[in-house]
Parts: C-alpha cells; structure tokens; sequence
C-alpha cells in the first residue's frame, strides 16, 4: 500500500497575545467579600490564573474566559460584566472578518481544525463564496468510514498539460510526448503577498513550509535572492522581465516557472521550453470577464497552467466584479464546451480564506487554489495592512524565525487538508481530482431562491 | 388500531433562573438623587424593582421594556421626581448570541421558559438576524382571513402514521417531538427534562446515539430510540421497548460525517452505556455499513419492524441536492416518518466547516421534498417533520406552511434550561452551565423538576403563538397549515400585494 499523506503538527504558541472577542470586566468596589466568591468556581479557572503576563502587559484572565456568564449572573452585588473588545471588532475588514482571522490563528497555533458544540450560528448566506453549500451523500457512498477512513482519500493534483487522447502508431508505439507534468500532493500553492513588512525573513519561512508539505512557493523575479536556492524545488518563479533576464543555470532546474499574460506569453513559453522542456509553465492572467475566452484561446495555443487571480476579496477585475468562484465556473464550462478543459490545469487564487473557500472553489472548476493573506495571518499578522504603508508591523512578522513561522503554517495547512477531508468524505469523493468541476454536488444560492423561494406567495 | 391518548396540557408553573440574576438587556442604575419615595415600585406592572433600605432594587430588570417604556403612564423613567433612574444597555448583553440566535432570541427563550408566556419586553422573539431563509420569511396575516377566524381553538393534533398499514396510529396533541440528544452528549438531568417535558405534552424525545439509560424506562411511551452508525446503546430490548424508533442516517450540524464525542466526556458511565473505552473519543463511522442501496435501507427497516412489530420507523436523513429522491426512497422502504435534518442544526460537536457548508438549510430542503411527494402522489402517507435550524413558534409556522407536518426541536430545549450557546459544549469538563456535560458537579447545577418545568413553559408559550397564528389565518388545525405557500412572503421577492395584510 503506497504510504499515505499526512502533515505532521506541533502546536506552536503564539509570539503575541492574540486579540480576544470580548472581555471580563470586573469592579473592586462594592464588593462582599462573600465567603463563597464566584470567582473561585469558575470552571474555566480565569480567576485562579489571573495575573499579569510581564512579557506582554495583559491581563491573563480575559483569553481562557469562555463566556458561561456564571460569574456575571452569580455576583451578588452585579460586579462582573463582560463587554466586546472594540480592538477584536476592528480586525480586517468585512471580508477578513475577525471570526476568519481568530480561526486562522486558532489553526496555525494548535495544527487542529476548528470543532465546537452548538449548531451554526452565522449568516444564512452572503457574498461569493457563502452563496453556495457542498453535497453530501446519504446512504450509497463506498468511499469511506467516517474519521476512520479519511486516509484512503487522495488530496493530490497535477499542474502541466495533458493530452485529450494519446496517439499510437500501426505497431501500437505510443506517438504522442510524454508531457511534462508536477504533482503536488495537496490542492493548495503559496502566492506572492498582495502586501507584507520586508520579504527576506517571510519568503524563507513560506519556502521552508513548502518544502515541509511538499508544494510550491511563487517568487517573484524581483524578490529572489540567492540564499532562497536551497529550496529550489518548491520555487515557482514569477518571471516577470523575459526569459533572458534571469541566471539561466536557475531556469534549467526550475519545476515550475510563471509568466505573465500578453501577446509575449507564446514566445516566453518557446524559450523556456527550449531551456529546460522539463519545467511546466504557468501563465497568470488577471481575472476578468474576458477570462473564459482567453482561458480557450490559451488552451488551444497549447499552454499548460492558467493561473487566475483575483483581488484580495475574491473579486475579478472591472466596474461590476463577479466573485471569483463565478468566473471561474463560467471559465471551467467554457472549455468544457469546447473540449479543452482536461488539457490545461486551471489555479485560481485571491479571497481564499479558509479551507471551505479551496472546496468550493474546486468545485466551481479550480483543479488547485493559490493562497496569500492566510499565510500571513499564520504568522499571527491581523490584516491591518499597515505594512502597505510602510507603517511598523504589530506583530513583527518581518522578524520571524523561519522554522518556527513555517511549522506554523504548516499547522494551518494541516488543518485545511483535514478539512477538505471533511467536505469530500461527505460528498463521497475520493480524489481531489474528482472535485474538481463537480458543481452538481453542490447547491448554489441562487438556484435555490430562484426554485423556492420566488414562488413564495402562491397557491401550490 | 387506533391508540387515543387522553390529554391535558400541563400546568405552567414559574420557573426563574437557577442563577441569582438574570441576564438583562438593559441596565438600571439608581442614582444618589434618590431618596426612595418607593414611586417606580408601585408604578412598574411587571415588578422589575423591589424595594430597598437606601433606594430601591432593580432586581428583575430583565422585564423591563427599555426606552420603549417612555410612552407608557407607568414609565419610572419619565416619572421619577427626582431623575435618579437611569437606564442603559447592558454590555454583556452584546456579547451573548449570534446571528441565528442573537440575544434577543435568548432572552426572549428564557422569559417563555419562566413564565410560558409571549414575551412582553419588547424583545423580538419571532425572528433572528441571520439575513435569509427564516429571517426574510414573513408570514402573511391577510385581513379577510382575520375576519373569518372561528371561535373554536383550532387544533394542533400531530399525525405520525398515515402510511394505512396495521400498524398502531399515534396522534400527538402538539404538532412537534424533541430531537436526539445522546447520554454523554448530555447531562442524565438535561435527559430527563426534556423527556418528562415530553411526556407531559404527551408528544415523544429521542434518545440520540448514546444507548437508552435504566432512567428513561417510566417515560418508555415516550421514547424515540435512535439507531445510528456507531449503534452505541443499541440491544434488541431497547428496541422493543418503545412506540417509534428512528434510523439516523445523517445529522444536519454534521452531515455526511459520524457522531462526535470528544474523549474528555467519555465518563466511565458513558463508556458503560456506549460498551466502549474511558476517556477516548467516539466518532461514529459514516455512514451505515450495512447500508450501501436503497434496498439495504429497506432491509434495515423490516429488520427494526419484525423486532418491534408495534413501533413505527422514522428516518432521520439530512438535506442534499437529492434530498427528495431521497425521501421517496425512505417511503418505499417502508417509513412512517421522515425527518428532515437541516444543515443548521444543533450539535453537540461537530467541526465547523461541516455545520456551515454542508448540505442546505431546512427552508430549502422541505418544500423542495413536500413538492415531489405530491407530485409522486405519496405526501399522504408520509409524515414529514423538519429539524435543524427551528428557533422559534413563528420558524415551525413557516416551516409547516412550507410543507412539513411537524417540527422536531433540540437547541430550544438547551435555551430553555439556560444554554447561551457559547459553543464550548465540545471539550473538557462539558458545558460550565450543566447541561451537555457529564461531569457529576455540573450535572447537579440544575434539578430535573426545574428543568422539566422551564421546557414545559418554553412550549406553553409557543402553543399559544402557534394557535394565535393559526386563528388570524382563518385556519382550523396545523394540519390545514401544511404546504400553504400562499401565507408566506419573501421579504427579497415582496410583489405589490392586491390584498392587504400584516406581514410578521
């Protein structure tokens, strides 16, 4: 039996204090002096451990209270409140919500992945990507046993070219090439941050976590540096300024090499195909309404990775912007319709912010995800973007120590791929693969509204 | 065979919180300019102060009405001579709930479950702040239909056999059960709440997957025994026992995945009941084994109703694409009852990816099932309840006119005994609130007495909501309630209405 993919997790504590949802409030004056205080059966033991922490000037009680309000309601004299932290509500913004971000956290310092009690207590639905749900399969699915059988799911994709149909001659001998073509053993590849403090620390500590998980890092030609060559492997070079602008003996051994989109790109992709015809090429290409069409075009001109990106926020280029998971769908049928889709590796990325974000999005017809600002949160930053403005980071990011920032990201890659264990094994899916484009095992919002809730009103 | 089960609804009885205050919305602070003229004791009608030595105490002020009160004659605020009293929100009421069960929702829950009244505080206890499904549905209260109302009370009766069969027919008197929550997932005291509360509205609980306590043997006319993956707790004479037994095919909170029990709540009577170790985790494999067709299903229903052959067989199924190809194949296997579990269900664990993506929510899946069983001409001899993501009496309305017969609840029951839903019922010691846990002292903050009582009351209240609903539609029962998409709006689809109404 082929060995299983497993990435291993340690936790690891977070250098700062992480910012809390709300916090206990609690007077002096007025007190009792009950012989029995509150304070002293809080099972959660807040009040036992409370003192200040000298390393970073907070009160200790605040982050291991979990809101049972047994102290607020038992309080003779009403001493104990609790009130939201005004810092936790400020954090990122209306799509980097602070719940995403805490998760974020919570996955990078522990390896785990998010469970609690109670059901779902957020929106119905919204924007983008909350505007679809997964499948599940009820009764008929062989594919696995609960928890149990979740190894037996394969998470692997392929980045390269395919052939639609291989070639043979008279004799049986196989005509068509063999074409080049790269595995990564899960769906997701780290790319260049729309915004970060000073690269040099950073992109050792993403390399290195690369490396730990077995995918790729996109660098750009302007980041490089050569003491990054030790992770060659899991370079994904972002070329910007030509093939012939770049060390060529690097070129030779690259895996995977990025170009952006232009009239350029066939010329590009000749040259480096003649320096190292084993490297696979992506393009990338801003995602906009003219996607589908460029994706076919480029599929017929014989590229092999199409790499989409959209903003920070899942949205495409333009004055009315669809989200990411809508153009990629219309991307994914349209070369379905023209029967190129299983020739090029489509990756998409920008807005994904959490593990049902890199489901979803290969289901809408993503073969991988490429991932950004989570990657940054792992390292504890809290999407202040204050580093744009060249404004000092809070957290420090610049100043971490690559194996301890990467074991951290590789916690939170850990607990993405558990996840999407999760939503396959549910849907039934074994293959990553398989995933992609299943869109009928899924249901989207507005199909939904459109067949329920518009006939709202009248007699059935 | 018809089996008429005599009924009186049980008495309400107070039943305030076991905590020493209750957690308000608003705060009142008496200022020094008092000089405890005693005027805003004898003024408030709902008793929110009671008098003091130095100025007197706001000790219920989780019944006062708020600012709204201003209008009122009997306003202390407007009315204190001196302007000592001063009303402000409460912070720790902002950081209780959420979207789907936000604190007014709480709070409103609490109050039904003390007094089993409508809550008059001014709270909204009809709908949540979640954006769609329940919380854009409105009911539609036309007037010619408010006129026509009679004057008999319209009746709530609960069918749960219609399939025609020799099988015994159990009418409920209330049009709703209460929903799987296993012993271990659940303190024995939270258990037996609800079962007792069950009993007295004569309608049944379930027991989840979590085996059938010496306990429950008094209210076994009562008891759903629930058959899950894991089979833990099930033996034959658990199976005899009971009226109903339920195949949990899938949890809404879940699906696709097994129970969860984290390892810390694995008591050594949990690992008893569950014939299984202390301390380690049970996650109950997905899904059935012996179950891998549409004929196996079948198969595990003749298996249930030749041990039983009184019992009517429920399934309990969650809510894909195919949820109504799913339905009708649960009727050809020979069900009674279907179940509908609603991907926003309750849980007591589940990881939280799976409780918001997968599957979709209730106010999709029922009338998408209740459609294709008229089409297919079997939605008569199916009773279909829906669970997962039923807050309120004004959800089960909604829900019902969107097809279901009946309405299966849990979390609402874990309110009424004072949950706030702070998510932590998952790990270590269990909930500090003692009711999903098993650790002995928790367990023993909360009596059954008083527990049962709190569900009683929560249920008082909607039963009068829901008879109220039913009068000003002009309806006779809740059973002429079902499918009526024409008493429900949209509020993102509203078209320019020809009869005027009420939308609530």
């Amino acid at each position: 039996m082929p060995t299983k993919y497993h990435i291993h997790t340690a936790a690891v504590p977070n250098r700062y204090a992480t910012v809390i949802r709300s916090g206990v409030i609690a007077w002096e004056e007025g007190c009792l002096k009950c012989p029995r205080c509150v304070k002293k059966e809080c099972v959660y033991g807040v009040y036992d451990k409370r003192g200040l922490d000298s390393r970073l000037m907070v009160d200790s009680l605040d982050s291991l209270c979990k809101d049972c309000f047994r102290c607020v309601q038992n309080c003779p004299n009403r001493l104990i409140h609790k009130a939201l932290n005004p810092e936790y509500k400020n954090l990122g913004d209306e799509y980097w919500t602070p719940e995403i971000i805490s998760k974020l956290w919570f996955q990078a310092e522990t390896g785990r992945i998010p469970v609690s009690g109670a059901g779902y207590g957020g929106r119905f639905s919204g924007q983008g990507f909350d505007a679809m749900w997964t499948d599940m399969s009820e009764i008929v699915r062989p594919t696995r046993d609960g928890i149990h059988g979740r190894e037996y799911i394969n998470t692997q994709v392929d980045l390269g070219r395919k052939h639609q149909a291989l070639e043979f001659d008279n004799r049986g001998n196989l005509l068509s090439p063999i074409l080049p073509l790269k595995e990564i053993p899960l769906p997701i590849i780290f790319d260049i941050l729309p915004w970060s403090p000073p690269l040099d620390r950073i992109n050792h500590t993403l390399l290195r976590a690369a490396r730990s998980i077995g995918t790729y890092t996109v660098i750009s030609q302007k980041d490089w540096d050569p003491s990054l060559k030790a992770y060659l492997n899991h370079v994904m070079l972002y070329l910007t300024d030509g093939p012939d602008s770049f060390e060529e003996a690097l070129l030779k051994k690259l895996n995977l090499i990025e170009i952006p989109d232009g009239p350029q790109v066939l010329d590009q992709q000749k040259r480096l195909k003649e320096l190292n015809p084993e490297a696979v090429i992506v393009v990338r290409i801003p995602l906009n309404a003219q996607s589908p069409e460029r994706a076919l075009e480029l599929a017929q001109s014989g590229l092999e990775v199409l790499h989409f990106t959209a903003d920070e926020y899942g949205r495409e280029q333009g004055e009315t912007p669809l989200a990411i998971k809508d153009r990629i769908k219309e991307t994914h049928l349209y070369l379905v319709r023209y029967g190129f889709r299983d020739q090029v590796t489509i990756l998409a990325g920008g807005g994904v912010a959490m593990a049902e974000h890199m489901a979803k999005l290969i289901i809408c017809g993503a073969d991988a995800v490429t991932v950004d600002i989570p990657l940054l949160t792992a390292l504890e930053c809290r999407v202040c973007r204050r580093c744009a403005e060249g404004i000092p980071c809070p957290v420090n990011i610049s100043q971490i120590y690559p194996p301890r920032g990467a074991a951290r990201i590789r916690n939170l890659m850990a607990g993405w791929h558990s996840q999407l264990l999760e939503v396959m094994g549910a849907m039934g899916i074994r293959e990553a693969r398989r995933l992609r484009g299943e869109m009928g095992r899924a249901m989207f919002f507005e199909d939904l509204e459109r067949e329920i809730f518009l006939p709202l009103g009248k007699r059935i | 065979m018809s089996e008429v089960i005599p009924f009186n609804p049980p008495e309400v009885r107070p039943a305030p919180t076991r905590f020493r205050h209750a957690l308000s919305k608003f705060r009142i602070v008496i200022g020094k300019e008092c000089d405890n003229c005693g005027l805003c004791v004898s003024l408030c009608p709902h008793g929110v102060y009671q008098p003091g030595a130095k100025r007197p105490k706001p000790v219920k002020d989780y019944l006062c009405l708020g600012p709204a009160c201003r209008k009122n004659n009997f306003s202390c605020l407007v009315r204190c001579p001196k302007e000592a009293i001063h009303l402000n929100p409460n912070p720790s009421f902002e950081v209780m709930g959420d979207s789907r069960w936000t604190a007014d929702l709480l709070a409103s829950t609490w109050t039904m479950a003390e007094t089993g009244e409508v809550p008059f505080q001014g709270l909204n206890y009809k709908t949540g702040d979640s954006g769609g499904g329940f919380d854009k549905i409105r009911l539609f209260f036309s007037k010619d239909n408010t006129k026509k109302g009679s004057k008999k009370e319209p009746s709530l009766t609960l069918e749960l056999n219609r399939s025609g069969d020799e099988r015994p027919r159990i009418s409920l008197p209330v049009p709703f059960y209460l929903g799987g929550m296993s012993f271990g997932s659940v303190s024995i005291n939270a258990i037996l709440s609800r079962v007792r509360a069950a009993a007295a509205w004569g309608t049944f609980c379930c027991t989840g997957e979590g085996g059938y306590p010496d306990e429950l043997m008094p209210y076994d006319d009562h008891i759903i025994t629930q058959v899950a993956t894991g089979l833990f707790g099930v033996r034959e004479e658990t199976i005899q026992r009971v009226r109903i037994v339920e195949f949990k095919y899938a949890q809404g909170a879940k699906p696709g995945l097994g129970g969860h029990l984290l390892g810390d709540k694995v008591t050594p009577e949990v690992a008893r009941m569950r014939e299984a170790v202390v301390g380690s985790s049970l996650f109950s494999p997905f899904p059935f084994h012996s179950v891998y067709s549409v004929e196996d299903h079948k198969k595990h229903l003749d298996w249930i109703k030749e041990i039983n052959p009184r019992a009517l067989v429920a399934v309990k199924v969650s809510t894909p694409t195919d949820v109504d190809m799913v339905a009708v194949g649960s009727y050809f296997a020979g069900a009674h009852i279907l179940q509908l579990d609603g991907s926003y269900g309750g849980t007591g664990a589940a990881p939280d990816i799976a409780k918001k993506n997968i599957a979709m929510p209730i106010e999709y899946a029922v009338p998408k099932v209740h459609k294709f069983l008229s089409e297919e001409g079997i939605r008569d001899k199916l009773t279909l309840i829906a669970s997962g993501g039923i807050r309120t009496a004004y959800d089960a309305a909604k829900i019902i006119a969107l097809g279901a017969d009946g309405v299966c609840l849990g979390t609402t029951d874990m309110v009424a005994l004072e949950c706030l839903r702070c998510h932590n019922c998952e790990s270590g010691r269990g909930c500090a609130r003692g009711i999903a846990t098993t650790d002995p002292e928790l367990t023993n903050l909360m009596t059954q007495d008083w527990g049962t009582q709190r569900i009683i009351n929560v249920y008082a209240s909607w039963m009068k909501q829901l008879r109220s609903i039913l009068e000003r539609l002009g309806l006779a029962s809740i059973r002429e309630l079902v499918g009526r998409w024409d008493v429900l709006r949209h509020l993102d689809y509203l078209q320019d209405e020809q009869n005027e109404g009420e939308l609530e």
